[in-house]
């Protein structure tokens, strides 16, 4: 079908679905503590504009939740539908930390969400905030055993192989914290605060945009911008940390990512910031590079020895093209998130984060920029791992199912019909949500032609909020 | 050792899919009833006593496939692609209903296509695991380690009347709910659905039990054969004190009785599939011990679900509570 056989159309739906799928998760986890914080602060403090952004954010959440539990069953069947040659073989080493992630994490969201949506006035303030609680604990946790699959797949350890060709289990202990877990689960779980935040942010900034003195839009701005400023560069750390970490186990990847074709024996590798990778002639052209500072990124020296492409054989390597951009995506929005944070503490400390328009349009802007990076940094890692399930063990060609091309093209059409039409349908319907104001803040110009020009002191309170999370 | 962790498994993993089973299946069944509510606040009510719950009740649905993914991979990797085609159409038509839930309260022009998103979504997702469950009862054919087939080979007149029974299951299951969970119209238009699906329902279980037995030696041996037969009588004479219970509850206006009766009809059903399988997994070719993964990944989830499920139970349970009850139509947050 289309002139693709079976394995290219299996890779083509994996990516499609898991594409499609991680967007929500990535909004949900963050968006989970989010409101645990509003929650707890309500509780804590009493202010009805805590509760307010609760119920207002609330909603977002349950049509988001709901889109990534269907789009989320469909993975959990993926791995046996498309590749069930990796999970015959697989299962037994990653099956079983699968079946934690349900046990610990999916059935806890799942259990205290109806709760969480519905139950307020049944349960009471307090169990309501453990509710919620349960509900952000469920989201990370799920984090926590998925990116520890993946990262098996990525560096796997503590297995052998038995006698029908399967990876079995050894040591528990090396297989959940795999050498490139930590990091891993770090830099997703900040991606997903962080777009969780620009989220918050933006919706804050067209609500500012509209009534400066709006004390929910404030509130959700404020958080927002604070929480952008202490995560984007604990993120770019933690990012540096885990390129170190990627360079030590899958050098094949690192040299996609930085473009290199050529290895560095003695180091002094060249950063290439922008080119065109010619994988066929084993170049990039028309690059833009600043001397040494790959090699000082990667190595912290000068003198160390970096690999490049052609230390690998030619059907080991990774395409070059799609890693070597999706990173660059990523890195960039990275550094635009900071700025963006830089922007909003500066004028923060001058007391005139809520009138700046251009801060507010700004917001705007990067409110989907931490999906995109998302996306970005997940195909890099994964596109970057080919041309193996399991790295260095497992090739993608001998992980398949044997189902026709047919069937599989078939049903490639009906994902992407039906992904496109109703979570195309969700979207819309979240953004209707986030275009109505959050109800409870009086606007000032409400209150009557005497205050309508001046500032209240009321909402200043916002400004001594210290960032949550 | 005297208890072999396949077989514990084999009992942890039936209990998941007969747990989804009758959970998402009073939820998928109120979605199949969602046209005969006659009014919008009558089709409000009828989702509003599941949209708590429907989560959590498909939570099961990813336990059944991710558990058998974890302990009996080698089933997994068979029995998905045998099944591709109907697991891929209840996938999406799950996904139809699952947004339904929340997209159908943010749109008043459109309200109408998530309705029917609803409903389709519920019958086909519902028809789709009838089929699957006939397609794995006549058998699958494997070859090594692989599913040996074709794309077609789990549509048979058998795996259609599986599908159609199911159906009528989970309505039943659905109408029954809406009995025991409002007052009102909606609970004298279920109150009559539910005589007239149980009924049906009963029919097609005994349809299916009639034929199952000659589709495969073993089956027929396991029922009809002394001393086993005096063991399988058990199942159907259970399944007629259910039905009776069914029809007293409805009669007399206990409102728990019938759904309390029509979760013991699926439980019996349940268990009578159970007594076909054993002790295969993939029937006619792979049984239980073959397709376990090997003990150390038995023992490191087993250690996990002993502690686990009895809390997810306990939670689970505790939700139920604060929902429990007569849903108020009045109620909701949208």
């Amino acid at each position: 079908m289309f002139g693709l056989d079976a394995i290219e159309l299996a890779r083509i739906q994996f990516a499609f679905t898991v594409s499609f799928h991680i967007i929500f998760p990535a909004f949900s986890i963050g968006l989970a503590s989010y409101l645990a914080v509003l929650n707890g602060l309500h509780l804590w403090t009493g202010r009805d504009v805590y509760l307010t952004l609760f119920n207002y954010w609330k909603k977002i959440f349950a049509v988001a939740f709901g889109m990534g539990v269907v789009s989320g069953i469909v993975m959990s069947y993926q791995f046996g539908t498309n590749w069930s040659v990796f999970a015959d073989k697989a299962g037994p080493v990653i099956g079983p930390l699968m079946g934690y992630e349900v046990l610990s994490a999916f059935f806890l969201e799942a259990g205290f969400l109806g709760v969480m949506l519905f139950g307020r006035d049944k349960v009471g303030a307090r169990a309501h905030f453990l509710a919620t609680l349960m509900v952000a604990l469920g989201t990370l946790g799920s984090a926590f055993w998925i990116l520890s699959v993946n990262s098996w797949m990525q560096t796997p350890q503590g297995h052998a192989i038995n006698d029908v060709g399967q990876f079995v289990p050894v040591d528990w202990w090396a297989i959940v914290f795999n050498p490139s877990f930590p990091y891993r689960l770090v830099h997703m779980v900040l991606a997903a605060y962080l777009t969780t935040a620009l989220v918050v942010g933006a919706v804050g900034g067209w609500h500012l945009l509209r009534d400066r003195a709006h004390a929910g839009a404030r509130t959700m701005f404020s958080m927002a911008m604070g929480m952008l400023i202490v995560v984007a560069p604990l993120q770019i750390f933690a990012g540096d940390l885990y390129g170190l970490n990627t360079l030590e186990h899958q050098p094949a990847k690192i040299a996609a990512m930085e473009g290199h074709f050529e290895p560095h024996p003695e180091g002094g590798a060249p950063l290439i910031l922008f080119g065109i990778p010619d994988a066929d002639n084993e170049r990039v052209a028309y690059k833009v590079e600043i001397p040494y500072l790959s090699s000082l990124i990667l190595t912290h020296d000068l003198t160390s020895p970096l690999p490049g492409l052609t230390d690998f054989p030619a059907d080991e390597r990774p395409p070059v093209g799609i890693v070597f951009w999706s990173f660059r995506v990523m890195v960039a929005l990275g550094f635009a998130m900071l700025g963006l944070g830089l922007w909003a503490l500066v004028l923060r400390l001058r007391g005139t984060m809520y009138d700046r328009r251009w801060l507010h349009r700004a917001a705007i802007a990067m409110g989907p920029a931490g999906f995109v990076a998302v996306l970005a940094g997940w195909i890099t890692t994964e596109v970057g791992r080919q041309p193996w399930t399991v790295y260095g063990l497992l090739s993608t060609n001998d992980s398949v199912a044997p189902v026709e091309a047919a069937a599989v093209g078939a049903s490639l059409v009906a994902f992407i019909l039906i992904y496109f039409t109703l979570f195309g349908a969700g979207t819309f319907y979240i953004l209707r949500l986030m275009g109505k104001r959050p109800d409870g803040g009086t606007p000032m110009r409400d209150l009557g032609p005497t205050r309508a020009a001046g500032v209240t002191p009321a909402p200043a309170v916002d400004d001594t909020f210290i960032p949550a999370e | 050792m005297i208890l072999d962790l396949a077989f514990i498994w084999a009992g942890l993993i039936a209990f998941a899919v007969l747990a989804y089973v009758i959970l998402d299946g009073f939820d998928l069944g109120v979605g199949i009833l969602f046209p005969l509510m006659r009014t919008e606040a009558d089709k409000d009510l009828a989702m509003n006593t599941v949209a708590p719950v429907w989560d959590g009740n498909e939570t099961w649905l990813v336990l059944g496939g991710g558990g058998l993914f974890a302990v009996f991979p080698l089933a997994y990797a068979v029995i998905m692609p045998a099944l591709y085609v109907p697991i891929i159409v209840m996938l999406l038509a799950l996904v139809f209903r699952g947004v339904a839930f929340e997209f159908r309260w943010r749109t008043r022009r459109a309200k109408f296509l998530w309705d029917l998103s609803f409903f389709g979504g519920s019958l086909v997702a519902t028809f789709a695991q009838g089929v699957a469950l006939g397609a794995l009862v006549q058998g699958i054919a494997v070859e090594g380690r692989a599913y040996a087939g074709g794309n077609w080979d789990w549509l048979t007149p058998f795996s259609v009347l599986t599908g159609v029974a199911l159906v009528a299951g989970y309505a039943m299951l659905g109408a029954t709910w809406l009995v025991m969970k409002t007052d009102g119209p909606v609970r004298s238009v279920a109150h009559r659905l539910s005589r007239w699906l149980g009924g049906a329902t009963l029919a097609l279980v005994g349809l299916v039990s009639l034929i199952t037995p000659f589709l495969n030696p073993l089956y027929l041996e396991r029922w009809f054969t002394f001393p086993n037969a005096l063991f399988s009588a058990f199942v159907p004479a259970l399944i007629l004190i259910a039905a009776y219970l069914f029809h007293k509850g409805l009669r007399e206006g206990r409102d728990t009785w019938p759904f309390l009766s029509a979760l013991a009809l699926f439980v019996l059903s349940f268990m009578g599939l159970g007594i076909s399988f054993y002790p295969y997994m993939v029937p006619p070719s792979l049984t239980i011990r073959e397709v376990a993964a090997p003990d150390e990944s038995l023992w490191f989830l087993l250690a996990g679900a002993l502690v686990l499920v009895p809390m997810i139970l306990a939670y689970t349970g505790y939700a139920y509570w604060v929902f429990r009850g007569k849903v108020d139509p009045a109620g909701g947050y949208h």
